[in-house]
């Protein structure tokens, strides 16, 4: 028994050098950039005579930029600005680290090899991109299917969310696959033995639905007519076949690893993947609407919705309790219990993710006030997207390193997956702004200035 | 499937004596059912190829062969006896020799030999996840790749249990690289570069069916200098690389808890319901809007006469 505690620490101490090493060590030093630039630039009172001379001269470079005619740059604090400039290196180095891969090899740039061909890109970018971006079905299916018209405040927003969601997936699945440019091949090359196959002609054909689905918002702002007209008449057939294209490629991502039978850990490979997979996509969609409904309200000022966002609670508590009776019945019946209880890496991640990414927000969400309160939803949603991210990454990547050991290998994305994968996110983030501003998405009514100061004192 | 049948003496002289195929009396070890063991007559039929450990004296006169067919690298002037080069199969090495200790003493190891490279399975896991169909199983048995329809996807490379596949990591236009069992040379009549250059005949070409009687016959003439198995029979529903060693074939590498189920069926129970489970998420969405909107019809008619009134 002495042994399995010692393997266990062993495993986590490697496992923590190498992430200190390839993650956090470069991570700080872009922190500790951005914080000697703060330092330099933010204009605070501070004692020594030079620094308001820098912080001068700095407010006087940017009131000089602000009157340059053909810029219009709002009035933005410094910590805004910094913000702003960290995102834009973030994407400079990202653009750089895509030039590499896509000259000199994707080996130049990732951390995958012969022994580990599918990493950070794959498991996060891929499969976790494509679980958040399932609120779009469920609420679009909550509104045109069952009819729950109180909801429509939430519905364009949720698309929006959903078609960034997959357009982030395609440009990631550009950046990852090595013959980027055959990317169009599926549609005139078939193998329908092939589950990939199926999730390609889902996912483009799904992309097309919500195009068309987020459509009215664009023909709205430019007041045009017949298209708002005819999309009236096609949105229920257009959202069943949202729904049904969502069911397919939801759960055959699961039905991906459904190959992996000899290497996937026994704790993630179970026949019942594609379902595991669609019950969580419909959770983790419901909880990413809640976040990003409770962000929009507080960036723009909005009034939150919150009696629609108790409601996705009570769905979320439902499904939630679902998803958990299903993982845990497969795991009692695959044998799988005297494995959980011993002490591993992999009996870790998987209590991590029963406990902290099921139990915990179901028990939050089970009570009236957790439902309620915002911020306690809040954080019960976050809980849920974080196990949901922990379960594709511990199917796509953490659940293979007991196989990988025997080669030698164990994962650790390198700071090139990483900057992508982080530039991707800055990028979705940036066009959910861009369009909530161009478009009319969000509901227009203001948060009245009383239950602003209300919500930001605690329950 | 049944793979533990043990013959009666007058099972066995029974079909000695029906069957053209008769060779000797060669025991049927404990492996597979008779009628099972060459799967279909297709499979049968396939060319393949039988690596014969006891007989690889390790000179790697085939793996110069394959580099020099498929325009690799060549390999180095001098490697050392018994050591495995290169290490590991890649974009540049689509076959090489293992060396592994097993026998002897410290000071005077005895070590087998057996060459590795791509097992053109039977139903090849790479072929069915292939989305684009680049990775095929050709009628006469090479499991042969076309980068002209590759995405570079690396399903293949992540779903082989042999982790075959390699990938070219630094290259602009990467391919996936692994031996196609020369079937280019196939189509004209030619054997494979490895088979035709290996000098003690441990490398034998032929079909499949031809290849498990012969390993048949060399088990049942020499019991004592064989393991009575065939790797590669049953593994992951057969491939058409066969192996025969008179150790373990755990011990020189090859992975015995593999399941004898082809890896694509476990895919195919899925994919075969997804248009049943499409048409039936279809129906019952639409089943229910149409509910919903006779609900909602019937509510607003009420609040319609509601206001009337």
């Amino acid at each position: 028994m002495f042994d399995q505690y010692a393997q266990f620490f062993n495993e986590l101490w490697a496992l923590f050098v190498f992430i200190v090493l390839r993650f956090l060590l470069p991570l700080a030093f872009l922190f500790g950039v951005g914080w000697l630039l703060w330092r330099f630039f933010a204009p605070q009172p501070v004692p020594s005579a030079a620094k308001p001379e820098r912080a001068e001269r700095f407010a006087e470079f940017v009131m000089r930029v602000r009157e340059l005619p053909s810029i219009q740059i709002p009035e933005l604090s410094p910590r805004q600005i910094l913000g702003v400039f960290t995102v834009l290196m973030l994407w400079i180095a990202a653009a750089g680290f895509i030039i590499a891969r896509v000259f000199w090899g994707l080996g130049t740039v990732t951390a995958l090899s012969d022994t580990v061909p599918w990493g950070l890109w794959i498991g996060f970018d891929v499969m976790t991109g494509v679980a958040l971006a399932a609120g779009g079905f469920v609420i679009a299916a909550t509104v045109y299917v069952f009819r729950l018209e109180r909801y429509r405040p939430i519905l364009r927003p949720a698309v929006l969310t959903a078609l960034i969601g997959y357009g982030l997936v395609i440009v990631a699945l550009l950046v990852d696959l090595g013959r980027w440019y055959n990317i169009w091949h599926p549609i005139i090359m078939w193998n329908p033995h092939s589950v990939m196959f199926e999730v390609a002609w889902c996912v483009m054909l799904y992309t097309t639905v919500l195009l068309l689905e987020f459509s009215p918002a664009v023909w709205e702002r430019f007041k045009i007519g017949w298209a708002q007209k005819l999309l009236h008449k096609i949105v229920v057939p257009l959202v069943i076949l949202g729904v049904m294209l969502s069911t397919l490629h939801q759960s055959s991502l699961g039905s991906l690893y459904l190959i992996f039978a000899t290497k996937l850990s026994p704790f993630w490979y179970t026949p019942l993947l594609p379902v595991l997979f669609f019950v969580s996509a419909i959770t983790v969609g419901l909880s990413v609407v809640t976040v990003e409904c409770s962000l929009a309200a507080r960036a723009f000022g909005l009034k939150r919705e919150d009696d629609l966002l108790a409601g996705l609670a009570r769905a979320s508590a439902f499904m939630l309790s679902l998803y958990l009776a299903l993982k845990v019945g497969d795991l009692v019946w695959r044998g799988q219990l005297p494995q959980l209880f011993a002490l591993s890496f992999g009996s870790f991640l998987m209590w991590l993710e029963l406990l902290v990414g099921i139990a915990l927000p179901l028990v939050i969400l089970s009570s009236a006030r957790g439902r309620q309160d915002a911020r306690r939803r809040f954080r019960a949603a976050l809980f849920v997207i974080g196990g949901i991210l922990l379960n594709r990454m511990n199917v796509a990547v953490f659940g293979f390193y007991d196989y990988t050991i025997q080669f030698g290998t164990i994962y650790i994305p390198s700071l090139g997956e990483w900057v992508v994968t982080l530039a991707l996110v800055a990028a979705g983030v940036a066009a959910y702004v861009l369009a909530v501003k161009l478009f009319p998405v969000l509901p227009r009514e203001e948060a009245p200035v009383a239950a602003q100061s209300v919500a930001v004192k605690s329950h | 499937m049944n793979n533990s049948v043990h013959l009666t003496r007058r099972d066995f002289l029974k079909w000695s004596g029906a069957s053209a195929l008769a060779l000797t009396a060669i025991p049927i070890f404990d492996q597979v059912a008779l009628a099972d063991f060459l799967g279909s007559d297709e499979a049968a039929q396939q060319y393949g190829i039988l690596i014969d450990t006891t007989k690889c004296i390790g000179c790697r006169q085939c793996q110069i062969a394959c580099q020099a067919k498929n325009h690799l690298p060549p390999l180095p002037e001098k490697i050392p006896a018994h050591e495995t080069y290169p290490e590991q199969l890649s974009a540049t090495a689509f076959t090489h020799v293992e060396f592994y200790k097993t026998g002897g003493t410290d000071d005077a190891p005895v070590f087998t030999s057996i060459k590795r490279q791509c097992m053109h399975c039977v139903e090849p896991a790479c072929a069915s996840v292939c989305p684009v169909g680049a990775i095929v199983k050709t009628p006469q048995g090479p499991v042969v790749y076309d980068a002209d329809k590759c995405m570079g996807c690396r399903y293949c490379m992540a779903a082989c249990p042999f982790n075959i596949p390699k990938f070219e990591w630094n290259s602009a236009n990467p391919r996936i690289r692994k031996c196609n069992m020369c079937a280019d040379r196939l189509a004209e009549g030619k054997l494979p570069a490895c088979v035709e250059a290996c000098p003690t005949g441990a490398l034998k070409f032929g079909t499949r069916k031809e290849l498990v009687a012969e390993a048949q016959a060399r088990i049942g003439a020499n019991p004592d200098k064989y393991v009575p198995y065939i790797y590669g029979l049953t593994q992951v529903g057969g491939t058409s690389v066969l192996y025969l060693a008179n150790v373990p074939f755990d011990k020189l590498g090859l992975n015995m808890k593999l399941p004898e189920t082809p890896l694509p069926d476990l895919t195919w129970q899925v994919m075969e319901k997804i248009p049943a489970v499409a048409v039936g998420v279809g129906l019952l969405m639409g089943g229910i809007a149409w509910l919903r909107n006779r609900k909602r019809g019937e509510e607003e008619q009420r609040e319609g006469e509601g206001e009337r009134r």
